[in-house]
């Protein structure tokens, strides 16, 4: 990442193209979770806790091998148990391991309202900059996938970074490397679709999974990490992965054409007003002489 | 001439020559624990409303403790305007007065004051004035209750949290509407307003110019009004 800095990208004064243009790649990163060869074992939420340094928490025992209900601010990194009958009455066992999708159009940047709070670097990678976090949660309303979470303790919010210190390094993230199946996959974005794809098709052509697809939602512009899923027409079924996820129309509305009425308001009066002032005045002005009428008193 | 105080007082206020008591020591208390509140609240809520004003979080001690005290101040907030409405909701019924000094409300722009009826303790703006801020006061304390604690919100009512933005900035962006006009009006363009809300009176020839309705009562009856 830091190499790109110094690409050239722009010379002045320079007749042609610029040298060795776009002969690097610049990578956009992409976490690819085939859900059809996860086993569950979880390796993967201990090796976020390990590498993140989060504390374990206490789980939460809901009849399922699911750790907690959802994500906490100090565990990023859930899988999500289900077990689905299908029509035929065969059982299936859905596992989805679930985290921040690190959105191309991030609901969670959209709504927030501090300064670098929020960024995405060039890479895609969505990360919360807890210093210049303000604690007031918006990020929480603006995400579609309910990621975001509080600690009440600091006042500040947290999620999954995509291991932003480790990719920057050129490492893959931890639950990446401690995935036992390879159902995990690390790598740009263009090389995990085709990946994906190829996948789904095998699901569809050899395994009888004719609905078989990749999850890569366009209402968020694309996610930097795609499911591979045995249904991509249900996927709600792996622990309400949402079918048509959007950054919410109120966030949108707030954010766009609310923010540039408001603005447009109160600028608008504050120039009415000076303008009526300047056009007619006070009603009274100190120097006015009062109009002597019956009954005054001098 | 001294006339009576207006509204229910139990402490004597000594009033000068000629002028006229218009708020009592509870109503100017009220009015001011609220006005500095909502300052408080207006500048710190525009700070979060757009990036570029940001920076007034910043100088008010900065971005988290403005998130912390913000919600804080809007129950002080709410709890001025619900003594207002204590105080005054008996006297802002609208009355027939009331819809003709709306429809002559081009000539009050105008400065033409003598072409309006005869308006009573409150005219038809101030009355708009305060029903607005009471209405919009009840919309941002709902939906400020939801932005104080987003996290609390369980997944399947985010609706809540939805709704709660938009409420917010809208009833913000109208309660600022009001607020520009009701301090144009009372500090720039009705000479005496503002010194009405700090002292308590005004002169008989204010109360004859704006408020002729309440001028004829306060004269007709030699009792106090109630």
């Amino acid at each position: 990442m830091s190499q790109a800095t110094l690409r050239v990208q722009k010379i002045s004064g320079h007749a042609g193209t610029v040298p060795g243009e776009d002969t690097q790649r610049e990578y956009t990163v992409c976490k690819l979770i085939d859900t059809t060869t996860c086993i569950g074992c979880k390796a993967c939420e201990v090796a976020c806790m390990e590498w993140n340094d989060l504390p374990f928490g206490e789980t939460v025992f809901g009849n399922t091998y699911q750790t907690m209900p959802e994500t906490r601010w100090n565990y990023w990194n859930l899988i999500l148990f289900n077990e689905h009958e299908r029509e035929d009455g065969t059982l299936m066992w859905l596992m989805r391991k679930n985290q921040c999708m690190h959105c191309a159009d991030p609901g969670c940047l959209k709504a927030c309202p501090a300064d670098g709070a929020i960024i995405q670097y060039t890479n895609g990678i969505v990360d919360f900059q807890q210093a210049n976090c303000i604690g007031c949660g918006y990020c929480i309303t603006g995400c579609p996938f309910n990621i975001p979470k509080f600690n009440p303790e600091t006042k500040r919010v947290f999620k999954c970074t995509l291991c932003a210190d480790r990719v920057s390094e050129g490492l893959e993230p931890a639950c990446i490397k401690s995935c036992p199946t390879g159902c995990l996959h690390f790598g740009s974005k263009d090389d995990m679709k085709e990946l994906a794809e190829t996948r789904a098709k095998q699901l569809r052509d050899h395994s009888n999974f004719p609905n078989a697809g990749v999850y890569d939602p366009a209402g968020v512009g694309g996610t930097g990490v795609i499911y591979v899923l045995h249904d991509a027409t249900q996927p709600e079924l792996y622990g309400g992965l949402p079918k048509d996820p959007q950054v919410p129309w109120s966030v949108k509305l707030w954010k766009g054409p609310l923010k540039w009425l408001g603005n447009a308001a109160m600028i608008g009066g504050l120039i009415g007003l000076f303008v009526h002032y300047l056009r007619f005045g006070p009603k009274t002005r100190e120097d006015d002489v009062e109009v002597p009428h019956e009954g005054a008193q001098p | 001439m001294t006339l009576a105080a207006p509204a229910t007082s139990r402490v004597e206020q000594h009033v000068p020559e000629g002028h006229i008591l218009r708020y009592t020591f509870r109503e100017r208390l009220v009015h001011w624990l609220s006005g500095f509140s909502y300052i408080y609240l207006l500048l710190t809520g525009l700070a979060f409303w757009s990036p570029w004003l940001f920076w007034l979080a910043v100088i008010l001690g900065g971005a988290p403790v403005s998130r912390m005290l913000h919600p804080w101040i809007g129950l002080i907030f709410f709890a001025g305007i619900m003594q207002m409405f204590a105080l005054w909701a008996s006297q802002m019924g609208f009355t027939a007065v009331d819809r003709a000094w709306l429809g002559s409300m081009s000539h009050y722009i105008r400065n033409q004051d003598e072409d309006m009826p005869p308006a009573g303790r409150y005219n038809a703006g101030q009355k708009l004035l305060f029903w607005g801020f009471i209405i919009f006061g009840v919309l941002l304390l709902l939906s400020g209750l939801v932005l104080w604690f987003p996290e609390k919100i369980p997944w399947s009512l985010r609706y809540l949290r939805y709704t709660a933005v938009l409420v917010h900035a809208s009833s913000a962006m109208a309660t600022i509407g009001l607020f520009l006009i009701h301090v144009y009006m009372g500090v720039f363009a009705e000479r005496g307003a503002i010194d009405s809300v700090i002292h308590g009176d005004v002169t008989e020839e204010f109360v004859r110019r704006y408020h002729p309705g309440w001028y004829k009562e306060l004269t007709d009856s030699s009792t106090p009004r109630k």
